[in-house]
């Protein structure tokens, strides 16, 4: 349909639309018109991605000038997948109506691991290998040597790239991994660095949040996108943590070791070329000399040399004397290395500031701040000098020099932790030193400073006041919808006790006691013999999970549980738990139906749908509350404390309720979709955690479904079962939860003739 | 005693049948049973009726036998020798082998073909009434029946029936018992027996290897149940035992299986994270300890596999099939496929079938095309030669028909004197109508009312029957070969049969019951006929030509 959204009109290529999909098409403008940032909070399974694109494009396509770029950044690979495949059909549907396709370019870039072509390098399943080969096939000097010398491999592709790929423009469309993938086997380009290319023109480009947020990679990727852009960061929940996890690195005893080896490769080869050709040392010398901003000329595919974070006013200097010579340099890694090594040699747990840090390095090896900036990009050089063809083995000393600018860079927001043992085994002498970043707010910082639009949405984002807080930013528009709906298809109720008036809980007391775990059994039992075909639960966390499978299994539960379904359970090894969830889905699609046992924070949790028969219900056993003894969330803790004045209670439900919100919301993925969610904790029901819940779930839990016990659960979701298995028509959705066109426009000219009411009566 | 010509082959007295006391008598063709001191037989199977017997177990307190009948009748006889248990049980097998060399002589030779037909047409009433009409009627003969017209059906039974799955719970199902004195009693079926090996070959492996020659049935079980295979919270130790290997290759199967890796991009959690980075930076993933350390991970472990490999057995026969033919057509169109696959799985997940128009439900019809819409209708008709009129025909037929258009243009120019006045055609309309001047006689009946049920019964099973012949007779066309000529003289000649054994008479028997409809009702059916009949004659004349 064609409709208008505040005068701006937007093709929306379906026939109907739910009513809140345009109320988030207004409020989306509202932003864009005020070319201000803005936080949006909608349903999962109300069509937020085709919403989205409708409305920006039409934006888009309406001014030019105001927008001229989309930056679509989601999680996982497949969710990018969905994304180009509904773009496609947005534009096809362009094209449908104006019968000619808008002169619009779309195009999705990730990692070489995804996109490579090369017939020996694609065959690798692991991303750094294919990283390593592909570096090896097309730096700098592999091609120059490769003139010179023809038993030099190269990659054809890339080379085919390079002559005459940067002058052709990519044709109109929609290019998802498999069309560029095409496109580039088509002309002998390598899709990887055409696409790289690419996004510089691309009015549309959809990746990871990491080639964004994650300065190793924004800054080789993401550094001359337009100003104009409108960024989304979709499923943005856990935006915070990848924020953080990019600017942290964690030392172990074992990357020391390495890192020494590293040294002394590099000592080598450097000795080697002071004999050969020590012209070219010299060469790099002076290059150093006249400043960083002449060195990073180097070439796009230089990619893994990138320096994390460098402010400007350090790339006009020049590098300091001390370490511009390359065996200086050396020694100076060398007693970085030493310096870290003699930090890990510790008994008890060391937490310092960098400043302390920084004073301590100067104070043991007398290393200054203002080299160990330029360290990460020194080594970079140095590499590049060297002519090293097999990157990932200097990973290591690549990782302290990264650690080296890091922590001479900021000064605040960060912190260093040096634990000399694992909790878990205290026995056991496994020293790991941790530079933790403390503040969300600093990767995105340059995203929101840069980009003149940033969207951040989710189905779950609810309390939504907490994100501009943490991130530190303030948004135009703030707006959280419900889900209209025209039966009530989700059915949240809050489990507090078992059949035998056991309050059942996780909390630290309780958690393993048998009375309560017997109860989270009996309660799982009864939802799988009454519930249909796909089940799935969630724990606190791993250990919870296996320590509660055990007792069942004891106790006679898993038995039980078998006789109704099949029974697959979460492990920490990714390969074996997406065989298991196959054979799920297998199970459930049989008609056998299955259970999954699985973990808040999750792999499964976060990036697989459950939608209608694979999940008819969804147990959340207990609050995931993050492991709370851990130093480092303690040292946020404190800083979100201080800093933004977010008591660490409120901070710690809110993590764990968004988490409980994701867990129970992966059930459901539409309106024609329904699905029980059981909270299966007392503490649930408290107002503290409640109202952290987002509002098109709060909105179903009524004050009767929130304190049952097992048996008055499964009463209401037999009679709730057989509600929903009735037929469900178009009919009973139209005008209440599915609007067409005409519908919409009356809609709209209510709404109008009653503010203008209501101005004349303020008047 | 007893009637004249029986021999008494064996007598054992002290025989109880429902309470009461007598004698029972192993006769030439039955076994019999009387009273004490009574001469009235009160009990007589003939050998030819008993289906089995069978005896009290070993140490049960009654020694009994039991005589099961075809018609599932039992009467079970109670031995109760005054001289103790040994001389019951020396009764029971004296009787028992008797009647185990007796009954095979005896035992009728049910033709099972013939169970199989009656079993057939008892189960489809379609088929019964087609035998009636064409079997009984000879129309056409018994073998033809069968391996013509009854053919779908004698298939249908040949398909497998559908394979019965594996309970998840079937191990759980074995409840052990204690026996009082530390030890414990597994109870097993064939059923559980045969979900095992289904659900682990390997045990069924090592079964095959060990069982006659190693080990006794009984020893394999009780291996088996010691085993830790069947226990799951138990660790694979490093003893030798029968059942570590199973487990051991349980665990490569499944490895080698994750190895191949998932083909849904939606749950395949290795590919989901896009990016790459050295171990070490925050948010990368710590390897998890490949080797299973504690019991609890080895059980989850166990009851995935347990899980998958249920499924495994139930899908393995259907799905052979599947990938099998799959295979072998798509061999080389493997690499296009997985993406369109891929293409097809995430188009599923974002489409909102509620949001989507109504006509993209509409795709999966077919429309019929009919060139001809009147041969669809009335089936095969007699070419007449009225479907073939010459242009100069045509032409002066056009002409007419204009003329007459023409002149109906210039009527309303002129008085319409010609036209009948509207009083008039009301009054004709209200004459015409029921209940009017010139309706007095006629009732207003459809044909439903009209005709009686047991006619309409009557006329369907023609129709049924009709058309079972005429399937097979146009499917000869066009006969090709010798055998399909053949059939098709002997088609004919089952259709003659028909219309003079089925049809005539039935038509007689409407001119005398219902006159004014009996040509009706059959109109249809000699059409048809006859279609077919002119074009067998057709065929002959070019054939003979």
């Amino acid at each position: 349909m064609r409709l208008s959204v505040d005068g701006l009109i937007v093709y929306f290529p379906y026939e109907y639309i739910y009513p809140e999909q345009y109320a988030y098409m207004c409020e989306l403008k509202k932003a864009l018109d005020a070319k201000g940032h803005c936080l949006l909070e909608m349903p999962s399974g109300t069509g937020k991605t085709t919403t989205l694109l409708s409305l920006i494009i039409a934006y888009m396509i309406e001014h030019p000038h105001d927008v001229r770029k989309l930056i679509y950044c989601s999680r996982t690979v497949p969710e990018i997948e969905k994304v180009m495949e509904e773009l496609k059909k947005l534009l096809k549907y362009y094209e449908k109506l104006d019968g000619q396709y808008p002169s619009l370019v779309g195009l999705v870039l990730s990692s070489r691991k995804n996109m490579c072509i090369h017939p020996q390098v694609s065959t690798e399943r692991e991303g750094k290998i294919v990283d390593g080969k592909c570096h090896s096939l097309t730096a700098s000097y592999i091609r120059e040597r490769h003139n010179i010398d023809d038993t030099t491999q190269v990659c054809q592709y890339y080379e085919g790239f390079s002559l005459d790929g940067k002058e052709s423009n990519l044709p109109y469309g929609v290019y998802n991994l498999d069309d560029i993938k095409q496109y580039g086997r088509d002309r002998n380009w390598c899709p990887y660095f055409l696409s790289r290319f690419a996004i510089m023109h691309a009015n549309i480009v959809v990746y990871s949040y990491h080639y964004l947020l994650d300065p190793k990679i924004a800054d080789v990727v993401s550094k001359e996108l337009a100003r104009e852009s409108v960024v989304i960061f979709d499923e943005a929940h856990n935006i915070d943590n990848v924020c953080i996890d990019s600017m942290s690195v964690k030392i172990h005893r074992r990357t020391i070791e390495r890192a020494t080896a590293n040294i002394g490769t590099l000592e080598k080869h450097v000795s080697e070329l002071r004999d050969e050709d020590s012209r070219k040392l010299q060469e790099e010398y002076q290059r150093l000399v006249e400043g960083l901003r002449d060195a990073s000329v180097a070439r796009d595919t230089d990619l893994i040399l990138s320096n994390p974070v460098l402010p400007d006013e350090i790339l006009q200097e020049a590098v300091p004397g001390n370490i511009r010579n390359a065996e200086h340099f050396i020694c100076f890694l060398k007693r970085f290395v030493e310096y870290l090594k003699t930090r890990l040699r510790v008994q008890h747990v060391v937490q310092e500031s960098p400043v302390g840090f920084l004073k301590d390095v100067q104070q043991k090896v007398c290393i200054e701040r203002k080299p160990l900036r330029f360290c990460a990009e020194r080594l970079a050089s140095l590499l590049r000098t060297l002519e090293i063809t097999d990157m990932t083995e200097f990973g290591p000393i690549t990782l302290i020099t990264h650690l080296a600018t890091l922590v001479s860079t900021y000064t605040k927001g960060f912190t260093i932790i040096v634990e000399p043992f694992d909790d878990k085994t205290p026995t056991v002498s496994n020293p790991i030193l941790h530079f933790s970043c403390l503040d969300s707010s600093i990767a995105i910082k340059p995203v929101y400073d840069r980009f003149q639009t940033v969207v951040i949405t989710s189905g779950t984002l609810s309390p939504l006041d907490m994100y501009p807080k943490i991130l530190n930013f303030h948004p135009v528009v703030m707006a959280s919808f419900t889900m209209t709906l025209a039966r009530p298809c989700l059915l949240p109720m809050i489990v507090s006790k078992g059949n035998d008036q056991v309050a059942i809980s996780s909390k630290f007391e309780t958690r393993e006691d048998n009375a309560v775990i017997r109860n989270y059994g009996q309660l799982l039992v009864e939802v799988a013999a009454n519930v249909p075909d796909g089940i799935v639960c969630f724990f606190t966390s791993y250990l919870y999970l296996e320590s509660v499978v055990a007792a069942w299994y004891d106790q006679g539960v898993i038995d039980s549980l078998q006789r109704y379904k099949l029974l697959f359970i979460e492990t920490q090894d990714s390969a074996e738990t997406s065989f298991a969830l196959m054979y799920y889905i297998k199970a459930c699609e049989s008609g056998r139906g299955a259970v999954l046992l699985s973990v808040a924070r999750g792999k499964v949790s976060e990036g697989v749908d459950f939608d209608h028969h694979l999940g008819r219900a969804v147990l959340m056993f207990g609050i995931p509350y993050v492991y709370t003894q851990s130093r480092i969330l303690k040292a946020r803790l404190d800083y979100l404390r201080d800093q933004f004045q977010i008591r660490e209670n409120d901070f710690l439900t809110f993590d764990a309720m968004r988490h409980a919100a994701q867990c129970v919301g992966r059930a459901i993925r539409g309106k024609t979709d329904y699905g029980i969610m059981i909270f299966a904790d007392k503490r649930f029901s408290r107002a503290d955690k409640r109202s952290k819940l987002p509002k098109w779930i709060q909105e179903h839990l009524s004050d009767n479904l929130c304190n049952l016990s097992t048996e008055e659960a499964v009463q209401i979701a037999k009679k709730w079962l057989r509600q929903m298995a009735q037929p469900f028509t178009r009919e009973d959705q139209l005008g209440v939860s599915l609007l067409t066109l005409e519908q919409l426009e009356v809609m709209e000219q209510k709404k109008q003739q009653e503010m203008t009411a209501d101005e004349n009566t303020d008047l | 005693m007893s009637t004249s010509s029986e021999d008494v082959l064996l007598q054992v007295p002290s025989v109880r049948y429902k309470k009461g006391d007598g004698s029972l008598f192993l006769m030439d063709e039955r076994l019999i049973w009387m009273v004490e001191n009574r001469d009235t037989v009160a009990v007589s199977h003939p050998y030819a009726d008993i289906k089995s017997q069978k005896i009290s177990p070993e140490g049960k307190a009654k020694v009994q036998l039991q005589v099961v009948l075809h018609n599932s009748v039992s009467s079970t006889f109670h031995f109760t020798n005054k001289n103790g248990l040994q001389a019951q049980l020396a009764d029971r097998d004296r009787v028992k082998d008797m009647l185990q060399t007796l009954l095979p002589k005896f035992k009728r030779k049910v033709d099972k073909e013939l169970e199989e037909k009656n079993k057939l047409l008892s189960e489809n009433p379609m088929l019964l009434q087609l035998y009636k009409d064409l079997v009984i009627t000879e129309v056409v003969s018994s073998e033809e029946f069968w391996s013509q017209h009854a053919q779908q059906y004698t298939q249908k039974r040949k398909q497998q029936p559908q394979e019965i799955g594996v309970s998840g719970a079937f191990l759980a199902d074995i409840k052990p018992q204690t026996d009082g004195c530390n030890g414990l009693k597994y109870n097993i079926t064939p059923d559980i027996i045969e979900c095992i090996f289904k659900t682990y070959p390997a045990v069924k492996k090592k079964y095959i290897e060990n069982v006659p020659a190693k080990l006794s049935e009984a020893q394999f079980w009780t291996k088996f149940f010691q085993s830790h295979y069947f226990h799951r919270d138990r660790k694979y130790a490093e003893n030798k035992d029968l059942f570590t290997e199973c487990g051991k290759i349980d665990d490569q199967e499944l490895k080698r299986d994750i190895q191949a890796g998932v083909k849904d991009p939606l749950v395949n959690l290795t590919e989901f994270e896009d990016k790459t980075l050295e171990e070490g930076y925050g948010g990368s993933i710590e390897k998890p300890p490949s080797n299973i350390s504690t019991v609890s991970q080895a059980m989850i472990k166990r009851f995935n596999q347990h899980s998958i490999m249920v499924l495994k057995a139930t899908k393995n026969k259907v799905n052979d099939n599947a990938t099998d033919n799959a295979q072998s057509g798509s061999e080389s169109s493997k690499i296009t496929d997985e993406p369109v696959n891929k293409k097809q799985k995430i188009l599923e997940k974002i489409t909102y079938d509620d949001l989507e128009g109504e006509d993209v439900t509409k795709n999966g019809t077919v429309h019929l095309n009919l060139s001809k819409v009147e041969r669809y209708l009335h089936g095969p008709m007699p070419d007449t030669a009225a479907e073939h009129i010459n242009p100069n025909e045509a032409s002066h037929i056009m002409r007419n028909v204009l003329q007459e258009v023409r002149q109906w243009q210039i009527r309303p120019h002129v008085p319409n004197h010609n036209l009948v006045p509207p009083s008039a055609a009301t009054q004709a309309l209200g004459d015409l109508s029921p209940g009017g001047a010139l309706m007095r006689g006629f009732q207003e009946q459809s044909l439903a009312q009209l005709v009686p049920p047991h006619i309409e019964q009557e006329v369907r099973n023609l129709y049924l029957v009709l058309c079972e012949l005429l399937g097979h007779f146009w499917k000869c066309f066009p006969p090709t070969a010798v055998t399909a000529e053949q059939k098709l003289v002997k088609m004919n000649e089952a259709l003659q049969r028909f219309q003079t054994v089925k049809l005539k008479p039935f038509e007689d028997k409407l001119i005398r019951e219902l006159t004014p409809l009996s040509q009706h009702l059959t109109k249809h059916l000699n059409q048809l006929l006859n279609a077919a009949y002119q074009k067998y004659n057709n065929w002959q004349k070019i054939k003979s030509r």
